[in-house]
């Protein structure tokens, strides 16, 4: 087996960014970098700021040596799956769910058992505290952004872009299609972790209004629907 | 009596509690915010016997007034501005005593444009993820001052302030920036780069905490394309479809679409807090 290609690219004075083959390679770069801090291998680091396809390191005291030790490092295996799912019930009410459905060939209903029925893991975070890409669709079921993106997209939509599903923690502006809501907290600085999502959380999508289905995922405050 | 605190009298154009940031928080998309002009948060710390860590007030081209509800030492640095308590002249850049219920007011900037105001004991609202910068990315910690709004003070630090005069690097004419290419300059052309290296820009007005942007020659891509997103730096310096580069400060988003030519030193940033528009801006590479 061949190790997959790992381009190490210097970024000013004290980091740097680590280009992988693909989505995949990346996750399971950062799970090797999280998991080489743990055992204390890795020289101390500021910041790890996974992405699509590349990790960032910042902070870092001698870039070049580390540069040098990353480029000898054996392929880390596949992401872990260790810990629970977060499960976040989703009201599948979204204004673009009739449009992501009809791209996939399907009804509304198949398209939220679809979207129910696969797990997903955080691939990154980034654009707003607390907004995780979520990876775990099969790649049939990519869509565009919107044409135009919304002006104010409201707190708790849950919504797919590229390859990617993810929840606004905020109303903010957004070119996602929206798909649906939920009243789970994704970002509380008063709680411990803030983020509901992190790179690397396993997480599952529940149909809020299949009985049984609706609960809150614990810790979440469900009555903030902010 | 003692009621640390102090009152917002006049809240200026933009003045906000800001310390040296919210460092280790990137992966969740949280930018590491923090003054713009850290070396001068050092200083007006010291000079009022507060830990280099501690909160204060950064203002923005019109300055801030404030009444303290106890007597306190206060130390306004950065942007050179007129410093006035009861409407008499103090010192710029020295510890000042102001009593309670008086009003220190902060001028406007005479040069540059962002003034420092410490305060005996720090700005003591409290920390979100560790830090009480307020960060106007993505809204964590306190709102800018609006007018009558409290903060509250830490405790009167022990000892006198460690330092009577010191160093002020003036406000520039002109920035000199020191950048070492990549990650992306491989996004270029050969012009593009040489543009960015040789030709001169300008501060622009749309700069702002988040960005320094800028107005000169546009810089052209030699590879079409989107580029997935990934992690940025402070300092780093983008370029967005129009060609005209924006150095990342502060208050930056934590991942990014654009291609990033370069990334200036961070020693080279605290000039860019102070620069106004218009200001000439160069670009020199380094190793």
């Amino acid at each position: 087996m061949t190790a997959p290609a790992v381009r190490v690219l210097r970024v000013g004075e004290r980091a740097l960014l680590v280009e992988l083959s693909g989505g995949e390679e990346a996750e399971a770069f950062h799970a090797e970098l999280l998991r080489r801090r743990a055992d204390g291998t890795l020289p101390a680091v500021r910041e790890i700021v996974p992405a699509a396809r590349t990790v960032l390191l910042d902070g870092v005291a001698d870039p070049e040596r580390l540069a040098a030790e990353i480029a000898g490092w054996e392929p880390g295996p596949p992401h872990a799956r260790v810990g629970e799912a977060v499960g976040i019930p989703v009201r599948y009410d979204g204004p673009d769910l009739p449009g992501v459905a009809a791209r996939w060939g399907v009804s509304v209903e198949a398209a939220v058992r679809i979207h129910t029925a696969a797990e997903f893991r955080v691939a990154f975070c980034g654009f707003a505290p607390g907004f995780g890409y979520l990876t775990g669709l099969d790649a049939r079921y990519e869509v565009p952004r919107r044409a135009t993106p919304r002006t104010a997209v409201p707190a708790g939509s849950v919504a797919l872009a590229g390859p990617y599903t993810g929840v606004y923690p905020r109303s903010s502006p957004g070119g996602w299609q929206l798909i649906g809501t939920t009243d789970a907290v994704l970002w509380d600085t008063g709680r411990e972790p803030a983020a509901l999502l992190s790179p690397g959380t396993r997480v599952r999508f529940t149909d809020a209004d299949l009985p049984g289905r609706g609960r809150p995922v614990p810790d979440s405050g469900a009555e903030g629907g902010r | 009596m003692s009621d640390r605190a102090v009152a917002v009298v006049r809240a200026g154009a933009l003045t906000t509690v800001q310390d040296l940031g919210r460092g280790g928080y990137a992966h969740l998309g949280v930018p590491r915010s923090g003054a713009l002009d850290p070396a001068a948060v050092r200083l007006v710390n010291r000079l009022v016997g507060n830990p280099g860590t501690a909160a204060v007030l950064e203002t923005t081209v019109d300055g801030c007034a404030l009444r303290p509800r106890c007597a306190v030492t206060v130390a306004v640095g950065g942007a050179p501005c007129p410093v006035r308590v009861d409407g008499r002249p103090a010192a710029w850049g020295a510890s000042v005593r102001v009593g309670a219920g008086s009003v220190l007011d902060i001028g406007a900037a005479v040069r540059g444009l962002r003034a420092y105001v410490a305060f005996g004991g720090g700005i003591d609202v409290e920390p979100v993820l560790g830090s009480r910068s307020t960060d106007l990315l993505s809204g964590l910690g306190p709102a800018p001052l609006v007018s009558e709004a409290v903060l509250p003070l830490g405790p009167v630090p022990a000892g006198p302030p460690p330092v009577d005069v010191p160093p002020w690097p003036g406000p520039p004419d002109a920035l000199v920036l020191r950048v070492r290419f990549g990650p992306r300059d491989d996004w270029f052309t050969g012009a593009a780069l040489r543009t960015f290296a040789t030709r001169a820009y300008r501060v622009s007005p749309a700069s702002n905490r988040i960005g320094l942007r800028l107005e000169g020659p546009a810089l052209e891509r030699a590879v079409p394309g989107e580029l997935a997103s990934e992690g940025m730096v402070l300092g780093a310096v983008q370029v967005p479809p129009d060609g005209r580069p924006l150095v990342f400060l502060a208050d930056h988003p934590t991942t990014g679409g654009y291609p990033v030519i370069g990334v200036v030193r961070e020693s080279d940033l605290g000039t860019v807090a102070q620069a106004v528009p218009g200001t000439p801006v160069r670009f020199t590479p380094v190793r």
